[in-house]
């Protein structure tokens, strides 16, 4: 299905785990640097460079453009790095993010309680998802380079719901679909006591 | 005595990190292909597709095929009748570095002091450069980007010798499963058994440089190596972690004699974008 953004709170909870979506719209980049500081601008009492109300942030870092590119290669980045920062960047509106791999049961549960929803894109493809960037432009931090907080202005830019906002998860629930061995089948490998 | 310039060995790291980052190899893509015809979940088989749509663009367009263009790593066989002229070495494979990565719209990614400053460095250096001296007079040179998110899922165990093949087995299971989608399967596994602990993580990042398909030379080795494979494809992660049958498209061993009270066991895991390129000057 294609989703226009900004999108609203019904849009956003009506969204299922493993659904196909095809995002058109601005959104926004930001990774481990930026989210570091936006964490620090609250902490200290500062404003947020731009809210993500009802948006959604892309955990990338691009490599450069070529001439009439928007950006380079612009594939997720691993999401788990940024599971510690979640919370704390709530007031700035970020209910909706997109990366790849998983996000830790704890968050889950948190975004759960928000019906807060979390879309995954095939890493190592950042050559076909910047196919459906169509421009890019420095909104805040131009210092951190690739790590500078982007607005993207995307064209069905092809996602996965991966735990929606119900707190289903696509990769949990595909790992017990498609599991052939049993949990625990081998005694757990134990580590050396010493030597001599 | 050979004369090897540095100009020489400058001119083609910069081209090999550059082509390496551009051009999946052959026998990696061939690998993803089967594995597509292969794989049983229909989201899993949707995936590998993406993953070979983006190999053939980058090709074309020459843009980086992932946008993590990864730690610089540098494999360097040095014939022990070389003479390097020109200047240092190491200088000189970190001035390819350089050039590549500035020229080549290629992602600088590498943070100065790793718990301090954290500033970029901006040109991808320095790279991490292994050497063998070996007989002969010239100079081999195999480059890998390797990317943070498969990296940062390595771990090193030093097991008890009694383990045996089933410890070790439970052991590269248990990285690979708690590792999820954050390494970008499908991977290949590289695994390092004997040694010390740091020559077990050498051996196996070096397993990673061979073809896909390529086996152990060491029968019982490889025979092994078809047994992890099966144990790891039944974890069921799949693509992306997504569920599915093609969690690995190989799992490559190799192996050192080590201490008698000692396994030291490796898992040094590569994403699908399995980049490396190699030259001999």
């Amino acid at each position: 299905m294609e989703l226009r953004t900004p999108i609203t709170e019904e849009v956003r909870r009506s969204l299922k785990v493993g659904q196909l979506v095809e995002i058109t719209g601005e959104i926004y980049s930001a990774r481990d640097a930026a989210h570091k500081r936006m964490a620090e601008t609250l902490k200290a009492g500062g404003q947020a460079p731009i809210s993500f109300e009802g948006n959604i942030v892309y955990y990338t870092g691009p490599t450069p453009p070529r001439e009439g590119a928007a950006l380079g290669s612009a594939g997720p980045t691993t999401s788990m790095r940024m599971d510690a920062f979640w919370e704390e960047l709530l007031p700035f509106g970020l209910l909706a993010t997109l990366g790849k791999g998983g996000r830790g049961p704890a968050l889950r549960a948190k975004m759960k309680g928000l019906g807060a929803i979390y879309f995954m894109a095939v890493g190592g493809t950042g050559a076909f998802l910047t196919q459906h960037i169509k421009k890019a432009e420095v909104v805040a931090y131009e210092d951190l380079g690739t790590e500078a907080i982007r607005r993207l202005t995307v064209e069905k830019l092809p996602v996965i719901v991966c735990v929606d906002s119900e707190g289903h998860d696509l990769l949990e629930e595909g790992k017990a679909k498609w599991r052939r061995t049993p949990v625990g089948a081998v005694a757990t490998s134990t580590s050396n006591g010493g030597g001599g | 005595m050979r004369e090897i310039t540095t100009t020489e060995i400058t001119d083609t790291v910069k081209r090999l990190f550059q082509e390496a980052n551009y051009y999946l190899p052959d026998d990696v893509v061939a690998s993803i292909e089967k594995a597509r015809t292969q794989e049983e979940s229909p989201l899993g088989k949707d995936i590998l597709g993406q993953i070979l749509e983006n190999q053939k663009i980058a090709r074309t367009q020459q843009i980086a095929l992932c946008q993590d263009t990864g730690t610089s790593c540098v494999f360097l066989d040095l014939g022990q009748d070389v003479h390097v002229t020109g200047g240092g070495l190491y200088d000189a494979v970190n001035e390819g570095i350089r050039q590549a990565y500035t020229t080549g719209f290629l992602r600088a990614s590498i943070a100065d002091h790793p718990f301090s400053s954290r500033t970029n460095t901006k040109d991808n250096t320095p790279g991490v450069i292994h050497t063998e001296i070996v007989a002969g007079d010239q100079l081999g040179i195999t480059v890998m980007p390797k990317g943070g998110g498969c990296e940062n899922m390595s771990q090193i165990k030093v097991l008890l010798p009694g383990a045996g093949k089933a410890g070790i087995s439970q052991f590269i299971c248990d990285v690979i499963e708690e590792s999820g989608g954050n390494p970008c399967p499908p991977l290949i596994v590289g695994v390092g058994i004997g040694g010390t602990a740091e020559y077990a993580m050498y051996l196996a990042k070096k397993s990673l440089l061979r073809k896909v398909e390529e086996t152990n030379p060491d029968p019982e080795t490889a025979g092994f190596e078809a047994e992890l494979l099966t144990a790891v494809n039944k974890l069921g992660l799949g693509p992306q972690a997504v569920g599915g049958t093609q969690t690995a498209l190989a799992v490559h061993v190799e192996t050192y004699p080590t201490h008698i009270t000692a396994l030291p066991v490796a898992v040094n895991l590569q994403c699908h974008s399995a980049r490396t390129k190699h030259a001999v000057l």
